[in-house]
């Protein structure tokens, strides 16, 4: 059987084997329970809170990096929409501003996620939170398969080192300002981290933060929002956490 | 195809020796980015504000490096050189060869090059550029990924030709197994992992065929070429046939069934199914058995020969390596289940672990096939039998070292992670294992940097070399003994 036709059929046999049973299979039990695909398009219907405070804090760079991104003729209304946010915030309708600004928000997923891969930020940080060492009580619940069915997750970001902590849940745990702190100059907002400077992503000063800046910031503060995708059941914190908070009661 | 077989030599031997030169310089590019890389975490780094040279983008280079430059290149000298003897016939096309070779470095460069420019595709081990923006088929690189291709392609039917035509010889060796099976595995791993997590697979499915990538491609591609070189490279030095037959047969057949099944154990805890994992871990404990039975069969080969460690420096790194990876396998055993996965996951262990094996067991194997083979490839003497010595004491210390301080490193982190320590405090706690482990890689380096030396001096200023005469009639003995042995 070990001659050149033996050997060559028994690899291509061996392969498909381990292909359906760790490949196929998978992925037709989570086809099972995921939901519908997201788009880029469906991800930035619900354009974020953080991202429009980005165009609030920072109006120009932001028009720089995301101007070509929104309908020509709603630009100028945009602008002023953002500098709005500022002085008199009742007066901006904000529902209004947040379709105008779909497209702009989508682009800025797609960069920050691609700035993310760029720099190999995925082999610092992980982006699944698993249900031992404690994890859920660090950064929140077990990570479950329907938060990654789609677009800012193929390729999956998932990593296996964590030099840094996990990014799973991201979202809301810090501000802009601190994120866009941290990307340039990493100690100033940790002292001791090992974490690499990216003073490019910036023109210049921390202030000026360029579009990659704007975008992976955005990006950060989305990661988390998919957890809405969870069904219910899987949604409470396991019995060990519940547990824990009662006996420190 | 050449007609003229009687003027066309059996083995090129210019080609054996390019591979092994582009083997050995992607080999010191690879480590001082390692290096370099490593001061980052000792707060030491020399260019914290060069794009192109920030920490992350040269870590790619580092691991890129090492796998497509230097063990790729190392194993592909060492085909070139045992193929045509196994066979009885040449490789498909010396021009092709010449071709192939120096495609292959210059996709290298521009890997590098890529790498640097923040064009990396995000599959761990596939990080070569895919020349599209990721998840779309917006170009924005050179198409490092088709180069690749191509070149694979080019250089499997480059050594498919004469292990096909040497398909109904009457002893087909297990070299010959190993190398037939690795090629088709190469190519369908390559596609596997470049093509479906990146366009066709979203998350923890993408995650699970991403898996199957990267242990496929240590289990299915060096893996087999690794043992394949083993077994051709021993018995010819040792002037003895491998011990038994039957383990052959027995370990290459395991291998061939567990090792793909392997692949979620980088994933393990995750949102992949359990069952899958379930597999996963089964597999990962069942390969133990391809493992004994390689590492029994070589040393019950060496039995009776263990002067040979001492008067072989190929023997020397070709069996160290093997205590390595008996050590690394056994190892994966236990890290594979999900009591181990809870502290070392993520850790620097499985750094530790990854640098064992790939430099420890792959790196000096092909360390030692370049060390048998220089003076033939050359025509000279080794320029210095004092420095080879010195290339292994280094290397050797220093990888052990840089596996033990990981390991501990590890073991801190993940323990402290269970123990809810902050952050900071953690990585604080690393700081003294990583100043040891760069440490560790300065001994790797300066063992790299002297044998570099002491191959270009050898090349200029070596005195003749001729001991080529007995090697193929030994050959021939030891498959024929091999296999009537069985």
């Amino acid at each position: 059987m070990e001659r050149f036709e033996g050997v060559f059929i028994g690899a291509l046999v061996c392969f498909a084997i381990a292909f359906v049973l760790s490949g196929v299979l998978p992925v037709m039990a989570l086809n099972k329970v995921n939901n519908k695909y997201l788009t880029f398009e469906d991800l930035s219907q619900n354009v974020s809170d953080e991202f429009v405070e980005l165009g609030r804090d920072y109006p120009e760079e932001f028009m720089k990096a995301y101007g070509a991104f929104i309908d020509k003729d709603q630009r100028s209304a945009v602008e002023v929409a953002l500098k709005q946010l500022k002085n008199d915030w009742t007066k901006v309708d904000e529902k209004d501003l947040r379709k105008r600004l779909r497209k702009a928000y989508a682009e800025s997923l797609q960069v920050g996620r691609d700035t993310y891969i760029s720099e190999s930020c995925w082999h610092c940080h992980s982006q699944y939170i698993r249900p031992v060492a404690k994890e859920e009580q660090r950064w929140g619940p077990v990570s479950q398969p329907q938060e990654y069915n789609n677009a800012l997750s193929m390729p999956p970001l998932w990593g296996t080192r964590r030099v840094g902590p996990d990014l799973s849940r991201q979202r809301g745990v810090h501000t802009n300002d601190w994120h866009l702190a941290h990307l340039y100059e990493p100690t100033a907002t940790s002292p001791n981290s090992v974490m690499p400077r990216y003073p490019w992503f910036f023109e210049g000063d921390v202030e000026k933060p360029g579009k990659r800046a704007l975008s992976i910031v955005t990006y950060l503060q989305w990661l988390g929002t998919t957890f809405d995708q969870v069904p219910e059941a899987l949604k409470k914190p396991s019995k060990n956490v519940e547990q824990k908070a009662e006996e420190s009661k | 195809m050449t007609t003229d077989t009687q003027e066309r030599p059996l083995v090129n031997l210019w080609l054996v020796k390019a591979h092994l030169l582009s083997a050995f310089v992607a080999s010191l590019v690879s480590v001082l980015a390692g290096y370099l890389y490593s001061l980052q975490f000792t707060h030491a780094y020399p260019f914290p504000t060069v794009e192109w040279l920030s920490p992350g983008r040269v870590r790619l280079v580092h691991t890129s490096l090492i796998a497509y430059g230097f063990i790729v290149n190392g194993f592909i000298a060492g085909i070139y050189y045992c193929v045509p003897r196994l066979c009885g016939r040449p490789v498909w096309s010396d021009k092709v060869g010449v071709f192939g070779f120096w495609a292959w470095q210059i996709t290298m460069l521009l890997n590098a090059i890529g790498l640097l420019l923040g064009k990396c595709q995000a599959v761990e081990w596939g990080e070569t550029p895919t020349g599209f923006r990721p998840g779309t088929f917006e170009i924005n690189f050179i198409p490092i990924d088709l180069l690749i291709t191509v070149i694979a392609v080019a250089l499997i039917i480059q050594f498919y030709v004469p292990l096909y035509q040497a398909r109904n010889k009457k002893h087909i060796y297990v070299t010959q197994w190993y190398l037939t099976v690795g090629f088709v595995w190469m190519a369908l791993t390559y596609l596997m992992g470049n093509i479906l997590p990146e366009w066709y697979l979203p998350g923890a499915s993408g995650a699970a065929v991403a898996g199957l990538f990267i242990h496929d491609l240590v289990g299915l591609l060096v893996t087999p070429f690794g043992w394949g070189l083993m077994y051709f490279f021993v018995p010819v030095i040792l002037k003895k046939p491998i011990y038994s037959h039957w383990l052959s047969i027995i370990g290459f057949w395991a291998l061939a069934f567990f090792y793909p099944l392997n692949g979620v154990h980088h994933f393990l805890l995750s949102p992949i199914p359990d069952f899958v994992e379930f597999g996963a871990i089964i597999s990962t404990i069942g390969i133990e058995v391809v493992v004994t039975t390689v590492v029994v069969n070589f040393f019950m080969t060496m039995s009776g020969q263990t002067h040979a460690l001492k008067e072989s420096m190929p023997i020397r790194w070709f069996y160290i390596g093997m205590v390595f990876y008996f050590l690394t396998c056994l190892q994966c055993a236990w890290q594979t289940t999900w009591t181990a996965q809870e502290i070392i996951h993520f850790s620097d262990w499985v750094v530790g672990h990854a640098h064992l094996v790939m430099f420890g067991v792959f790196g000096f194997w092909v360390i030692g096939i370049s060390v048998y083979l220089w003076p033939r490839v050359t025509g000279k003497e080794w320029y210095s039998r004092n420095l080879l010595a010195w290339h292994f004491w280094l290397n050797a210390v220093g990888i052990f070292t840089m596996f033990g301080t990981l390991m501990v490193s590890g073991l801190i982190s993940g323990y402290a992670q269970r123990n809810l320590v902050p952050w900071m405090q953690m990585v604080n706690d690393n700081h003294a294992f990583w100043i040891i482990r760069t440490a560790a890689g300065l001994a790797i380096i300066a063992g790299l940097v002297l044998h570099f030396y002491n191959m270009l001096m050898t090349m200029w200023y070596g005195e003749e070399y001729d001991e080529l005469v007995d090697e193929i009639h030994s050959l021939e003995e030891l498959v024929a003994a091999q296999t009537v042995a069985a």
